[in-house]
């Protein structure tokens, strides 16, 4: 392509030079040093290290909890995005500069503090101890700190579409006798479904490899509360890189797929509103 | 225009019509739903770490903030994120001229490469450098040899924290700059001005919110990074561990007042930076509003 075709701006070689470079040194080679290490492993080797019992559990937990938080915060995302566009109360602007903390504060501080709230004696904890029902250094902990990790996602990306929502259609339906609940299911529900659901894979995406928030509350037990960033941790501590390295990929693989779910999806709500 | 939209609509449930909202019982069973799920997972927590750092007085407090290793990891994470955040936001301008103003082949997988690493768990990004340097990694026979530290030391702690937070910039500038066109830079260069005074005259001035609020997510994000440094550091305290790994030895050690103490330096920050991006919204959709 001829520099004219591209555009008349200058630029273009010193931009896109460095921005090559520099994803190359920082991102594409380091990722590549994953293949090739994956490339020196026996398969029987690899096969064994990715399918072990405690691996599997791994997996289990991580995706198990991550779609479970993913799910609460779909759910309580979309009530907090209602809330905040329609609704006014004392203290709305103050949670709604909030709701981006968990973006904002550093993993392992809100791993500690959830930790300490929802332990046997915590502020939280102690009250639902009295019901029997644990929190800290269980795999319920585990999803509590994954809610608070992928709690901006939906709210985030549901907000914006509420607020543009033309109010002549909710106008329209009342006037022909729709009641809220109808309006709502029917009208309001649709229009917001495609953002939730893209709020929903981010939070989930995040929650796949989220770690500082979660290794303190999960009591990382193996085979009950032991998350996969975890496994590959403690096997990098153990200097087992080719098993780190394994299981490593295996979750990569699985975290590229939700990407390229994520953009698949968008192309499809992107392509539904130039048509619709 | 939609932040306008949001600002006219200040109280919507009184501005709006009987039968456009729900009725009152409902609204409030709704809010309060709403404000106990941001109590639970939002405001308890935050209100906790300060009332846990604060717990043994002022002087704990203090103590546990100034003592020498606090100060070490301070330091450590001011020049993890002083080396950092510049060269991310280097990359994040070169990557959004490149994307927004010239049309090239193979456009959307660089988009795509730009954001991989958000789907890439921290503990693996710290992974792939040890892998890489570490004593049994590609380079590590070599490096040995010519007596360089990368791993377990400060250029390990930094291509881990370069690594996560490398997206944020491009991703905040990439969707404005798309937004704004071409047509502005055009005219400036017919009327005589060169490629650089063009950039700087015409184009930053137009992204300069942008450019802010990128630095602040990259900021808070080098400054918090924990599970890929983690890998890379080593835990030598003193020497490599940042301020979120010293909480994390702290909290271990049961410690649990002089981590929240220095948690609370963390919090704080965080909150400054909610802070500004609110103040940054506020700047941006008051800019919308008088044009």
């Amino acid at each position: 392509m001829s520099d004219r075709q591209r555009g008349v701006l200058p630029g273009f070689g010193l931009s896109m030079g460095f921005t090559l470079s520099y994803l190359g040194l920082l991102v594409l080679i380091p990722l590549g040093t994953l293949f090739l290490k994956m490339a020196a492993m026996s398969w029987s080797h690899f096969v064994e290290v990715v399918l072990s019992p405690r691996a599997l559990a791994a997996y289990r937990l991580s995706f198990g909890a991550a779609l479970s938080a993913a799910t609460i915060n779909a759910v309580c995302g979309l009530l907090l995005a209602w809330v905040l566009e329609r609704y006014y109360f004392p203290g709305k602007r103050l949670i709604d500069g909030l709701i981006d903390l968990p973006f904002a504060l550093p993993t392992a501080v809100a791993g500690i503090a959830l930790t300490t709230m929802y332990a046997g004696n915590g502020w939280v904890g102690q009250h639902l101890a009295s019901l029997g029902i644990k929190v800290s250094y269980t795999p319920l902990g585990v999803v509590v700190a994954l809610t608070f990790v992928g709690l901006p996602f939906v709210v985030r990306t549901v907000q914006p579409v509420l607020r543009d929502l033309p109010v002549a259609v909710e106008e329209a339906a009342a006037s022909m006798g729709a009641g809220r609940l109808q309006i709502f299911f029917r009208l309001i529900l649709p229009e917001l479904l495609p953002a939730a659901v893209t709020g929903f894979t981010l939070a989930f995406a995040r929650g796949l490899g989220e770690y500082g928030s979660v290794i303190f509350i999960a009591g990382n037990m193996p085979m009950r509360s032991e998350i996969t960033p975890l496994l590959i941790m403690i096997k990098l501590e153990e200097y087992d890189y080719a098993g780190a390295t394994a299981i490593a990929l295996v979750f990569l693989v699985a975290s590229f797929a939700t990407l390229l779910f994520i953009n698949a999806l968008s192309l499809r709500v992107g392509a539904r509103a130039r048509t619709g | 225009m939609p932040r306008i939209f949001g600002r006219q609509r200040e109280k919507p449930s009184s501005g709006r019509a009987r039968s456009l909202t729900e009725p009152a019982p409902v609204r409030w069973l709704l809010t309060a739903a709403a404000i106990g799920f941001i109590l639970l997972f939002l405001l308890v927590p935050l209100l906790l770490i300060f009332a846990k750092a604060a717990e043994d007085g002022f002087g704990a407090y203090i103590a546990a903030v100034s003592e020498p290793y606090a100060l070490a990891a301070i330091r450590l994470t001011l020049i993890t994120a002083i080396i950092t955040v510049p060269l991310n936001l280097l990359f994040g301008l070169a990557a959004a001229w490149a994307i927004t103003k010239f049309e090239f082949r193979g456009k959307n997988i660089l988009v795509t490469l730009i954001d991989l690493p958000f789907s890439v768990s921290p503990v693996v990004s710290g992974m792939l450098f040890v892998l890489l340097f570490g004593a049994q990694g590609f380079c590590g026979p070599w490096l040995q040899e010519h007596g360089i530290k990368i791993i377990f030391a400060l250029p390990g702690i930094v291509m881990a924290t370069a690594f996560v937070t490398s997206p944020l910039v491009a991703r905040e500038l990439i969707p404005l700059m798309r937004g704004q066109g071409t047509e502005e830079e055009e005219m400036a260069l017919t009327l005589g001005a060169s490629g650089l005074q063009t950039f700087l005259r015409v184009s930053l001035p137009k992204i300069k919110w942008g450019v802010f609020y990128g630095v602040v997510l990259c900021s808070a994000r080098s400054v918090g990074e924990f599970g890929a440094v983690s890998v890379v550091s080593g835990h030598i305290r003193g020497l490599t561990t940042t301020v979120p790994l010293h909480v994390e030895m702290l909290y271990n050690e049961y410690q649990f007042v002089a981590a929240f103490a220095v948690a609370s330096l963390l919090t704080v920050l965080a909150l400054v930076a909610l802070v500004l991006k609110s103040l940054i919204e506020w700047k941006t959709s008051e800019r919308g509003a008088q044009r």
